[in-house]
């Protein structure tokens, strides 16, 4: 084996990125480009208010992107993913404010809970055919489990809340994820750059098309014989494990934890709205999807208050107005229509 | 010669119905085998069986010596068994090139092999050039074929066909024989197939089993079944093919 030099590596990196976007068009390259520098350097260009928008933004973007995994490839609804953040949320921060332990590693421990969390509800309902609607209400269920069962849960202090310390932070420190929320902001970007990659790299290996076989049709599928169980439980857990990395980010940001609002079924709707307007098993339309349905509720709210206006719930309002466009317009989704547009068809984005 | 698929006494009841009743035959490795029979005979239900999506209530099905009845039915085909579906199930959404590479992908993880495989095959069943539409835009005839080539993709030693050549023109009927009389010679492929078109079956066949009401009433060779009065008057009718 060759040295790990430093010019090794580059040259690995190189043939990696290279063989990312090997069968992607030129203005696709570059139009991804642009959009990606354009996140990098947006720290610097924009007010603290925008920079906790785009945060949220690209929270949902890495949420929809893991969300994708499990519907838009694989064609499993699951509405219930708020209990994989919820876990990876809960684990690291007790973790760290009990132990001190680091919530990378936190992060890491969490993992096979989220995994196991998922196997468990894809294994009943697999194992025991339990498919489509009745499915989505099996999700809905444990996530409701959850967030009944953390709420009289003393440990994590229950129904008051986990609180994490807070403090002004003279410096970024980033292994224990406390700092400014420009620091915040690079780990969220980093992490749905990382979940885009991992999706497109799971969506063109074998694994990737079997999941869509097993969508399209999952008795032609196993005709051709794919294990339908095997991979229907790889999706749930490989988006488990991704969505509880949110969880992680979502504690060490805002600091405060609450069963009621961590498990809330609002938190499951959220991760799902994103993906549904940007494409169902597009790997761009859950950042899209994102960046338009938070842009936009932002917007409304910006506006409102310019307006002098109050009104508590206008943002919901906001988002089934959006939901019931996409349904009834363009049902695919805003991207494969952008997509179109721009003329960067092909199943690869 | 043991045979490479062994049906012996299989029935199939859905509740009150005789679905399959104790039927038995034997497919030889090589051979091209025929199941005929009117509507509602038993063949789809048959061959369900045989490729794992229904588990027989009565009777053994052994495929290369081993038994395979009640297995699921992504067990059977990873033995080597590949069906086609008589109500096509192409996967609609996904490109023609996609529909076959996903069954090359189960004899290789590398999916430029696959495509490779897939692409070979979709020239052998003239489908080459519509690749990159979705499945679901194929005329009917063009989805039959693209559900032999994805079936054909998983490298099978039997393949069971279900009506593949119902409402193909007699001249594509003809190309579609022609492609797996190619296949069989070549590769040595065992065919089953069920077939109303009795012009593809007497060009093809070299052996026919034909089912009335879940019973195998005739089996033998093409011309001497056509001939048998039993399978005149219960499938060909009176006038002789």
């Amino acid at each position: 084996m060759s040295a790990t030099t430093p010019s090794s590596i580059a040259a690995y990196c190189t043939r990696v990125a290279a063989s990312l976007v090997e069968d992607v068009s030129r203005p696709a390259v570059t139009m991804l480009g642009i959009f990606l520098a354009a996140l990098v350097i947006a720290p610097f260009l924009v007010n603290d208010y925008l920079l906790t928008v785009l945060i949220v933004v690209l929270y949902f973007a890495f949420t929809g992107q893991a969300w994708n995994i499990m519907m838009g490839f694989a064609g499993q609804l699951s509405l219930g993913h708020a209990i994989y953040a919820g876990l990876g949320a809960y684990i690291a921060a007790v973790l760290f404010k009990q132990f001190a332990i680091a919530p990378w590693i936190g992060f890491f421990a969490g993992l096979p809970v989220a995994a196991g969390c998922g196997a468990t509800i894809g294994f009943l309902a697999f194992r025991f055919r339990v498919a489509g609607v009745y499915f989505a209400i099996l999700t809905i269920a444990f996530a409701e489990f959850a967030r009944i069962g953390f709420d009289h849960f003393d440990y994590v202090n229950a129904s008051a809340g986990l609180f994490l310390p807070v403090a002004q932070y003279t410096h970024n420190d980033l292994w224990h994820l406390r700092g400014s929320p420009t620091m915040f902001y690079y780990v969220i970007l980093g992490a749905a750059v990382l979940a885009f990659v991992i999706c497109r790299a799971l969506l063109k290996s074998r694994i990737g098309y079997f999941w869509l076989a097993i969508r399209e049709d999952e008795h032609a599928a196993r005709a051709v014989g794919i294990d339908s169980f095997g991979y229907k439980m790889a999706a749930v857990m490989i988006s488990a494990m991704m969505t509880s990395f949110a969880g992680v980010f979502y504690a060490f940001f805002y600091n405060n934890l609450f069963p009621e609002q961590v498990f809330s079924i609002s938190r499951s709707i959220e991760m799902i709205l994103g993906p549904i307007i940007g494409g169902v098993g597009t790997l761009f339309g859950p950042i899209l999807g994102a960046f338009v349905l938070t842009g936009l509720a932002e917007l409304l709210n910006a506006a409102m208050s310019a307006m002098g206006l109050d009104l508590p719930g206008a943002k919901q309002v906001f988002y089934g107005i959006c939901l019931l466009l996409v349904v009834v317009a363009l049902p695919e989704g805003v991207w494969p229509w952008l997509a179109r547009r721009l003329g960067l068809a092909g199943r690869l984005q | 010669m043991t045979a490479l698929l062994s049906v012996n006494g299989v029935s199939k009841r859905f509740h009150g119905l005789v679905a399959v009743d104790g039927v038995s035959f034997d497919v030889s490795a090589g051979e091209l085998f025929a199941i005929i029979g009117p509507n509602g005979a038993g063949k789809t239900t048959l061959f369900n069986m045989i490729a794992g999506a229904l588990a027989p209530d009565e009777g053994s099905i052994r495929f290369a010596g081993e038994p395979i009845g009640g297995l699921p039915a992504d067990a059977i085909c990873r033995r080597g068994i590949a069906r086609t579906f008589q109500i096509v199930r192409p996967f609609p959404a996904l490109s023609v090139e996609d529909n076959v590479v996903i069954g090359a992908l189960l004899h290789s993880s590398d999916v430029v092999t696959a495509r490779a495989h897939a692409q070979d095959l979709l020239r052998r069943l003239e489908l080459y050039e519509q690749r990159n539409r979705i499945a679901a835009a194929l005329t009917l005839p063009d989805r039959k074929r693209l559900e032999v080539a994805r079936a054909l993709a998983t490298r099978p030693r039997l393949l069971l066909l279900d009506e593949v050549m119902a409402g193909l023109r007699p001249t594509e009927s003809d190309r579609v024989v022609a492609v797996l009389r190619g296949l069989n010679r070549e590769a040595g492929l065992t065919i089953v197939l069920i077939e109303h078109v009795m012009r593809a079956v007497m060009a093809l066949a070299s052996s026919v089993l034909v089912l009335d009401h879940g019973v195998a009433i005739a089996q033998g060779k093409p011309e001497v079944v056509v001939r048998d009065p039993a399978v005149i008057a219960s499938y060909l009718g009176a006038e002789p093919v």
